[in-house]
């Protein structure tokens, strides 16, 4: 069973600020979610853990033919919730 | 100049642009006049585009060169986590409200080479998690045959769109049921290709390892022209498969068609549904089909598969909408707290509720225990289709366990809600593609409300659905 502090800890690892009350609704939706998913281990006792998982991989490009500098600047930072001389702009870190 | 939206086909279509008995500007203008008059009830918009006639008036300039291919200024609506450039691409969120597409989607990119008109980009559950379109920020579509009842989703506005005459085809994604379930409650074809079959280049990730981009149509024909033109290998989507195109004669061929009994005897479907599905059999078999019953004797797992792996993909997509490069930016006091606020207001319930799950099932110490063995069984599940199409060309199933639901009748209990994807996840989760067809109606309190049928076949054989689909609709 879940506690109200188990859900803090995951909001402050997912970054997501909740108040008390999304925090009580979700300890109430979570729960029986993963009281349903533990069906698996059942599954997985049965058919027994050798069986492995895993045709599917990342598969990467190579990192080559870049667009060329400055193709999309306008229009990216035209996206950003705040820009300076071409810069994105956030709050100080340090 | 009246066109007749409902029975307009993008054949029909097409061959009346050719014959000059009207404009691309006139069909655009048709289907911008249907929107006016119905969209305001159903909402399967979030924005009709601005420039749909200009788009028609380049299009019309194609024909006139003899340039024109098949998809010529046929008008299709896209769903809202595709990207267009230069148009705003929300998937429904308010952490998006204001992004604008900086490029085009893959697909978008073959549309446009195709002279297509973008009639709009439709509603869907907030970053296509849900059933219904009820977890959008910008309101719920209705279902354009009972308006008190959700179209499905999650691309439920692309669903009512095509089924309201407000766009003549359309475009969705499908991760776990999202274009087949509201294909079924809006009476479309509506096809999930094989994992790797379209490029999702430019479609915002929600589970990567099962996110498909598919079309809706009113007929086969209509979903089998707009998935060949947006298939094919793209280097921008590394999981995209070299096009094997299949040299078998398949029109008039007689199908062996499995079933899986037990996976039906499950509980909680409607029965409307059951005999809807058993009628379709009888007319299979009346069509010198063969009905086999097969075992998939795992496929009862799937949803608890899918509910470890969805969440913890999308609690990784997820992390990228922080407020900081795009999207909405909620200041705090210091830049972490940007992060937690930008984030508590810009995502939904839904959203939220998937992200916590997946960083729980991601956490050290439970990563065995769910995420490791969620694939484990999802191999498994593999195995079973691997089996059964040794032996079947086409298995069928219900596409949905009963017909569109009503607004709010699920959107309180999630796992409700997730018992609606019982049918269609398993395929997601394999990789092979399904498609949705009508199948029946059932009627409630007056209103008819369409049943579909969901044909699953071997990876690659998109050309298997589409004529068993066809011999069963007797589409010529």
């Amino acid at each position: 069973m879940l506690e109200i502090k188990d859900i803090e800890k995951l909001a402050k690892l997912a970054r997501i600020e909740l108040t008390s009350e999304e925090k009580e609704k979700l300890l109430k939706e979570v729960d029986p979610i993963l009281g349903y998913v533990t069906q698996l281990k059942e599954v997985v006792s049965v058919v027994g853990e050798e069986k492995k998982a895993g045709e599917l991989r990342n598969v990467a490009r190579e990192d080559a033919n870049p667009t060329e500098t400055g193709t999309n600047t306008k229009d990216i930072i035209a996206d950003m919730p705040d820009s300076q001389d071409n810069y994105l702009k956030v709050e100080k870190i340090l | 100049m009246s066109i007749d939206l409902k029975n307009l086909t993008i054949k029909k279509a097409h061959e009346a642009l050719l014959k000059g008995e009207y404009s691309a500007v006139d069909l655009a203008s048709a289907y911008l006049e249907q929107i006016k008059k119905t969209d305001k009830d159903i909402h399967a918009y979030l924005e009709v585009f601005a420039d749909v006639i200009e788009q028609a008036k380049v299009a019309d300039e194609k024909i006139k060169n003899g340039k024109a291919g098949l998809l010529t200024g046929i008008p299709i609506a896209v769903k809202d986590n595709i990207l267009i450039k230069g148009k705003i691409a929300s998937a429904a969120s308010k952490i998006l409200e204001n992004y604008t597409a900086t490029y085009d989607a893959t697909v978008i990119e073959k549309l446009k080479n195709e002279g297509v008109v973008f009639i709009g980009r439709t509603n869907m559950d907030e970053f296509a998690m849900g059933g219904s379109t009820e977890n959008s920020a910008y309101g719920t579509t209705k279902n354009p045959y009972d308006l008190e009842r959700v179209p499905g989703g999650s691309s439920g506005g692309s669903a009512a769109a095509v089924a309201s005459n407000e766009s003549l085809v359309s475009l969705g994604s499908d991760t776990g049921g999202s274009i087949r379930q509201p294909a079924s409650f809006c009476g479309l074809v509506g096809l999930k290709p094989t994992y790797g079959a379209v490029s999702r280049y430019g479609v915002m990730a929600m589970g990567s390892s099962l996110d498909q981009i598919g079309p809706f149509g009113k007929t086969v024909l209509d979903a089998e022209i707009l998935f060949n033109a947006i298939k094919g290998q793209d280097k921008m989507d590394s999981t995209t498969l070299p096009n094997k195109k299949s040299e078998e004669n398949l029109s008039g061929k007689k199908f062996k068609i499995g079933v899986p009994k037990d996976f039906l005897n499950i509980g909680g479907i409607d029965e409307s549904i059951v005999k809807n599905f058993q009628e379709s059999l009888e007319k299979l078999k009346a069509l010198g089909h063969e009905i086999i019953d097969i075992e998939l004797p795992n496929l009862k797992y799937s949803l608890a598969v899918y509910y470890v792996i969805v969440p913890a993909e999308v609690s990784s997509n997820m992390a990228r909408y922080d407020g900081m490069r795009y999207g909405k930016r909620v200041t705090g006091a210091t830049g972490i707290e940007d992060y937690f606020l930008s984030r508590q207001a810009g995502l939904g319930r839904e959203v939220k509720r998937r992200i916590i799950l997946g960083t729980y099932v991601l956490s050290s110490g439970y990563y065995d225990a769910y995420y490791n063995k969620a694939n484990i069984v999802r191999e498994i599940i593999k195995d079973d289709y691997k089996k059964a199409f040794k032996n079947v060309d086409i298995i069928a199933t219900p596409t949905a366990p009963s017909v569109a639901f009503k607004i709010g009748e699920k959107v309180d209990d999630p796992l409700q809600m997730y018992l609606e994807d019982i049918f269609t996840v398993p395929i997601n989760l394999a990789g092979v593609p399904a498609i949705s067809i009508p199948s029946g109606m059932k009627n409630i309190n007056g209103k008819d409300l369409p049943i579909g049928i969901q044909f699953i076949a071997d990876y690659n054989r998109e050309d298997k659905l589409f004529a068993v689909s066809k011999s069963f609709l007797e589409e010529k």
